[in-house]
């Protein structure tokens, strides 16, 4: 009855006008001060998202009264080329750690600056996850949370089109 | 990319979301969804095509009646949040690289 989706990976890419190890840097270390706040899947407001610099490290969410929440974890590091991230939330946006899908973060010298290409992959395996959950597809953390996620983003798409 | 665009521009709408709300607890015909929401249910119809093309809701038919239910992966709707979610978090790491190489000089 349903159409079996296999999503292709989403990708983006973007110029920032830094060398790849400062990208980097900025990418891992400071990563609270650019991901955006309403991002987040604790209960309380996000203080910041937290990568740490390892491979096999903890790729987790830190909220501002200090509780913790897995987002994944850092399969490869290798500054300054490449970041491998595991994205582990399921479409309810609940950490699963059985659900592996990969974020990889590629940085690449160009003139004087940088061009960083996002690869996020494996989201069929999200898929894989939705079926098992569909039973519980139509609960509070489903569907409603993601249009609240879509409603938010396009609320601020309208606002930046009238700016 | 232009799937993403669709769901977006399928749910940039507070009667579509809406519609899809009604639907989280199961199937429901036409009649029974547009109950209570203050539009025709022409428009309802209307809206509910507009989320089919976007992949969102699907339909079968029982009877003379269509009976209309959410894509229980919700996969197309999730891949679409991802690739807006990236793009905007690539964009504010931009915003971020630039004003801090501002700051420095």
């Amino acid at each position: 009855m349903s159409t079996q989706i296999r999503p292709a990976p989403v990708r983006s890419s973007i110029y920032v006008s830094a060398p790849p190890e400062r990208a980097f840097e900025v990418f891992t270390n400071g990563i609270g001060r650019w991901w955006p706040k309403t991002h987040k899947i604790g209960q309380a407001d996000l203080d910041r998202p937290v990568i740490e610099p390892r491979a096999g490290g903890r790729w987790y969410e830190l909220d501002v009264d200090g509780s913790e929440c897995e987002i994944g974890k850092v399969a490869a590091w290798e500054p300054p080329a490449r970041l491998v991230l595991i994205w582990q939330l399921t479409p309810e946006f609940k950490f699963d750690p059985d659900l592996v899908t990969e974020v990889e973060i590629a940085f690449t010298p160009e003139g004087d600056g940088t061009r960083v290409d996002l690869e996020h992959r494996d989201l069929e395996r999200l898929g894989d996850k939705a079926d098992a959950m569909r039973e519980t597809v139509s609960g509070p953390g489903g569907w409603p949370a993601l249009l609240q996620l879509f409603a938010e983003q396009s609320a601020k798409e309208n606002k930046g089109d009238a700016a | 990319m232009a799937n993403a665009n669709r769901v977006f521009a399928a749910l940039n709408d507070p009667t579509r979301r809406a519609v899809l709300e009604r639907l989280r607890n199961g199937p429901k015909p036409v009649g029974e969804i547009a109950r209570g929401l203050p539009v025709t249910r022409p428009a309802v119809s209307q809206h509910l095509k507009v989320l089919k093309e976007a992949g969102l809701v699907d339909d079968r038919s029982e009877g003379t009646r269509r009976i209309y239910h959410i894509d229980p992966k919700g996969l197309g709707a999730m891949r679409a949040w991802l690739d807006q979610f990236w793009t905007a978090a690539l964009d504010a790491f931009a915003a971020e690289i630039e004003r801090s190489e501002k700051e420095k000089k």
